[in-house]
């Protein structure tokens, strides 16, 4: 379970750029579900995930990951709970060494990394297994660079690693964003399977409407900084595409007027 | 025949010097200057400490520290305080010239008449072999001593360089190997980057300090200004044994930097023997590592150029 305590964020603090970009952000994910992260552009979902995975530290409030205090906790500490796959699918594997060192690189996520060999008999052998599994004919190709594949293969092999040891949260940001749609589509497939497989608990954040309404138990869309709707149960399943696109517009609409009028309409109406 | 051993005995251990660069160029990709200061290090640390009496194998490993020291130096001022990597090395090495001044307490040691480990390898072989005075090798006479130093380096040269290969296919080594590459996806693995970096350029420069100590013991003497040009040196070593393989996974890298040393020291012989002026050795070099790095470019725009004028 992931608890989100009131956590706010200032970028570019006391400069003519300052951005609020997490305004006291609260949310409780329960262990084993998954989380759709919606908003537009520049709405802070993406600091969200980057601050759960510890790119940066939160100005004030609190991350607990099953009674874990992530708070101030250096981003290469926390990745032994947390598993990533990120939105550019040149991030997540090292270009120039093979598959096979990149998954081995993954086998050890969180742990202690000896003077052993990295690729022993019996990780080799898993490492071709599970990426036979992918089906995507690149278990023959387990020594060549990874930088050579393309990007839905890079991502799916992301996702693989991301994964391989189970990880007690899968943060996903945007990570089928930069692919064909086909691709896409796979490396989406391939998400669900890996998550409900393993039953991870799972923060996905994506602009795709459609993959919001088809995948996840709950969706948080987020405004300017803050949770605006929090969508699950029941209501989550009914959800359609019109529905979401309905409440992108009501925020719109919102927007349009200016916070003066706004406040003085509240001050007549309300 | 002799000239030319002595000039393998120099590849050879200027090799040292090439295997550490190809660390910190090829794996962290930036090319460390703290080099010119950790090779002069590790030879005023070993020849002073010769000269004081201590034992020559003692020396030359606490040359070995001292650069691994020097390195650590580097890798913590640029990550710890985040000052760009070029800064830092330049930073280290004008540390190191005085630090170098100080450990030697003049700009030159001579190790004339000292025991230093060439001398002990020397003796070693010839009394192993019961051979003194000069050998005949492939129908030339040379003296057996030069053989031996040149076979020993040898044996240096090739342990160290399957030792790096072990440690770079180890599982902390491929963890260091990845931060040169993508330090964002290695840091999502659980990796702490900046200790990856620390201790890369910790070894990368024990290597360099290592071949500075050989390498002044072999010549026989240290001087302060022994250092200038090593890392244009380096570079040009590597980017030769690049050029030599076609493959370009780990094991093939090293060994293309240990011959790229070689093959350099043997074009400078050549060069000198065909009347180059010394004096513009440095010239030559920081030019031909200069095309080197960018002909690979050149050469790639002249392609896709070649491409857009066919369609």
């Amino acid at each position: 379970m992931l608890e989100i305590k009131n956590i706010s964020k200032t970028f570019n603090v006391d400069t003519v750029s300052e951005v609020k970009s997490l305004s006291d952000v609260s949310c409780t994910i329960e262990a084993e579900s998954f989380v759709v992260l919606v908003g537009t552009n520049g709405s802070g979902k993406s600091t969200l995930l980057n601050a759960i995975a510890g790119n940066f530290f939160p100005d004030h409030g609190k991350i607990v990951l099953d009674g874990i205090d992530l708070t101030k906790m250096p981003e290469h500490k926390r990745a032994k709970f947390i598993g990533r796959v990120f939105q550019n699918p040149f991030s997540g594997t090292a270009p120039d060494m093979t598959i096979a060192e990149n998954l081995a690189l993954a086998t050890k996520r969180g742990q202690a990394r000896s003077l052993g060999w990295a690729l022993p008999p019996t990780v080799a052998g898993e490492c071709r297994e599970r990426v036979r599994r992918l089906s995507m004919e690149l278990e023959d190709r387990l020594g060549s660079p990874i930088g050579k594949l393309s990007g839905g293969q890079r991502q799916a092999l992301t996702l693989l690693m991301a994964s391989w040891i189970k990880p007690k949260l899968l943060l996903l940001d945007e990570h089928t964003a930069a692919l064909d749609p086909k691709t896409a589509d796979k490396v989406i497939r391939m998400t669900e399977e890996v998550v409900s497989k393993d039953r991870l608990t799972t923060l996905m954040v994506t602009h795709s409407m459609q993959q919001a309404v088809n995948m996840g138990t709950r969706i948080l869309m987020m405004h300017k900084g803050r949770i605006v709707y929090d969508i699950k149960g029941q209501e989550k399943k009914r959800l359609k595409v019109a529905d979401l696109l309905f409440l992108f517009d009501e925020i719109r609409k919102k927007e349009q007027i200016d916070p003066a009028a706004a406040e003085m309409i509240n001050q007549l109406y309300v | 025949m002799s000239l030319l051993i002595g000039t393998f005995t120099i590849g050879l251990i200027l090799a040292l010097l090439s295997l550490g660069v190809f660390i910190s160029f090829r794996i962290f990709n930036f090319a460390d200057i703290t080099t010119e200061g950790s090779i002069t290090l590790g030879a005023s640390i070993s020849a002073s400490m010769i000269v004081a009496g201590y034992d020559p194998w003692v020396a030359t490993l606490v040359a070995l520290a001292g650069g691994f020291m020097a390195g650590a130096l580097t890798g913590i001022i640029h990550t710890r305080f985040a000052i760009n990597g070029l800064l830092s090395g330049i930073l280290v090495m004008t540390a190191l010239y005085s630090v170098n001044l100080h450990v030697m307490g003049k700009s030159n040691i001579p190790l004339m008449s000292d025991k230093t480990i060439i001398t002990s390898v020397e003796n070693l072989g010839m009394s192993v072999f019961g051979v003194s005075g000069n050998v005949t090798l492939l129908g030339s006479t040379v003296p057996a001593k030069d053989v031996f130093t040149m076979v020993s380096v040898f044996f240096i040269v090739l342990a160290l360089g399957f030792l790096l290969y072990l440690f770079l296919k180890s599982n902390f080594g491929t963890a260091m190997r990845a931060t040169g590459n993508n330090q964002q996806m290695i840091r999502a693995l659980g990796v702490n980057t900046n200790v990856m970096i620390i201790l890369g350029l910790a070894i990368s420069n024990a290597l360099i300090a290592l071949s500075g100590a050989i390498l002044a013991q072999f010549q026989g003497f240290a001087d302060v200004q022994m250092g200038i040009g090593m890392l244009v040196l380096g570079l040009a070593s590597v980017i030769i044994g690049e050029a030599l393989i076609s493959d370009k996974s780990l094991g093939y890298l090293i060994a293309g930097a240990i011959c790229g040393s070689l093959i350099f020291r043997l074009l400078v012989a050549v060069a000198l023997r065909l009347g180059m002026n010394p004096n513009d050795l440095k010239l030559i070099t920081a030019v031909f590592v200069f095309i080197a790095l960018v002909l690979p470019m050149m050469l790639k725009k002249y392609k896709k150029r070649g491409v857009h004028s066919q369609c």
